[in-house]
């Protein structure tokens, strides 16, 4: 017990834990949880991106303060404790969002509360911060956090760019481009239909996978 | 102390939804106000949008004072009218707050909101409009041009269509395409029509969005159901305008001069 007392705040243990989701255990690719918000905020890159800021600060909340109650939490009760404190801080940020960034709330509408239902914020509680000490929790939450936004913006740039042309609703395509204008050009609308977002998603599993075989 | 006996469980149990509450209950009350604010402020930036006004909203320091201001001088009137085209007395931005509960109501007892402008003379009438679209209510902002039938602009919200689909109401591609045309085609209320092509050369028609036709249509129902419930009303001002033609210009010279006080 001393021993793990002692060590550093970014020990390679922890690094591990903060980084891993990023890649080698990402929460989307790897464990496949969170598909379903990913399909939903990802036709545009801002909203992708508030909602990754918003599912990281949720993650790493609830891991915090579930791994610091969890030597009381009754274990009968204790999906309905993560559930009270997950939806208290969703709830919360919500609250934040439509105070402070008003126009960005409305754009996400129904899917911050719909955070309360993303399994990856379950899938660590149960997995990892019931079961570790407050710090490397946190530091589980920001990495699952940021491996679920990571796609989350991949995702979002890809299907704004090829299916309205802008980037964060900036044009980047050339109007001269398009087929109406007299180019060769159009956008694919599929790319913005929840279809094309389990498709893209498929695609960066399988390059996350291949890479890996090599590696 | 056991922590699987019933004792403790609904103890810890009632501690945390008690902490929980009280904490979301106090961010809430915290919140509310810039909340509220922020609603207050994004209803009022978009009726001046929609007459083209307060477009510099995002770029100055000070957002709320810039609304304001704008909104004290170019919205000179609020009043509410009954669909039965009597104005009375309602306070029009009070009932644009809570819009939906207006069209709650049976039509007789509706109060609904217009929003008067004068810019040097040139007058705009702004009607808020309320309904449904896919997922979920769309609203939107009908100005109109001294003839009550040539839209001047429009804004259009919604609160959760679908991004990049629907969602496009939004845009101002989308909503470009509506200045100019007219809802009233001689003495008959036409509304907007929302076709799939060809509505640029077409007065009460514009193009919908590929792949928000759900969206578009509602747009189209929502204009439609909303402005019938100023029928009445339009029809007087419309009768008043036609009577009143030849003296008009002496009165717009007299409006002018006692805008400049």
């Amino acid at each position: 017990m001393n021993n793990t007392e002692k060590e550093p705040l970014f020990s390679a243990k922890n690094r591990n834990v903060l980084l891993s989701p990023l890649g080698s255990n990402n929460p989307i690719t790897i464990q496949i949880l969170g598909i379903c918000s990913a399909l939903a905020v990802t036709a545009k890159l801002k909203p992708a991106l508030v909602m990754a800021l918003s599912v990281i600060v949720v993650t790493a909340m609830a891991n915090l303060i579930i791994s610091l109650l969890r030597n009381t939490i009754p274990a009968r009760i204790r999906i309905i404790v993560q559930l009270v404190v997950v939806s208290g801080l969703v709830i919360l940020v919500d609250q934040v969002l439509k105070a402070f960034v008003y126009d960005v709330s409305k754009q996400l509408s129904v899917y911050v509360g719909l955070i309360i239902t993303n399994c990856i914020i379950m899938g660590r509680l149960e997995a990892f911060a019931l079961a570790s000490k407050p710090w490397p929790a946190l530091l589980d939450g920001i990495g699952n956090g940021l491996g679920y936004g990571l796609i989350l913006v991949i995702l979002g740039f890809f299907r704004e760019l090829l299916g309205a042309g802008s980037i964060f609703g900036y044009p980047i395509i050339p109007d001269s481009w398009y087929i109406s204008n007299g180019g060769f050009y159009s956008n694919n609308g599929l790319m913005l239909l929840p279809p094309m977002a389990l498709i893209g998603v498929g695609i960066i599993i399988w390059i996350t996978n291949s890479r890996k075989k090599k590696a | 102390m056991n922590k699987n006996s019933n004792k403790y469980i609904i103890t810890y149990a009632s501690v945390m939804v008690i902490i929980v509450a009280a904490v979301l209950s106090f961010a809430a009350l915290q919140l509310k106000d810039r909340q509220d604010n922020n609603v207050r402020m994004e209803k009022m930036g978009d009726l001046l949008r929609s007459i083209g006004k307060g477009e510099d909203a995002n770029s100055v320091k000070d957002k709320f004072a810039y609304i304001t201001e704008e909104y004290d001088k170019y919205i000179q009137k609020a009043y509410t009218v009954t669909t039965d085209g009597n104005i009375s007395d309602g306070d029009a931005f009070e009932i644009l707050l809570n819009l939906k509960s207006e069209y709650d109501k049976s039509a007789a007892e509706r109060n609904l909101p217009v929003f008067e402008s004068n810019d040097n003379g040139k007058k705009y009438y702004v009607l808020p409009t309320w309904g449904s679209g896919l997922w979920g209510p769309v609203w939107g902002y009908v100005a109109l041009e001294e003839d009550w039938s040539t839209i001047y602009g429009i804004i259009l919200d919604h609160a959760s269509e679908t991004p990049g689909l629907g969602a496009e109401i939004t845009s101002s591609a989308f909503q470009d395409q509506f200045k100019g045309k007219q809802i009233y085609s001689g003495d008959k209320f036409v509304g907007i029509t929302v076709l799939k092509n060809g509505a640029e050369n077409n007065p009460h028609a514009v193009d919908a969005i590929s792949g928000g036709t759900i969206t578009s249509r509602a747009v189209e129902t929502m204009i439609a159901n909303c402005i019938k419930n100023y029928g009445e009303y339009i029809a007087k001002q419309r009768q008043a305008e036609v009577a009143v033609v030849s003296v008009s210009e002496v009165e717009s010279e007299q409006v002018n001069t006692t805008d400049d006080e």
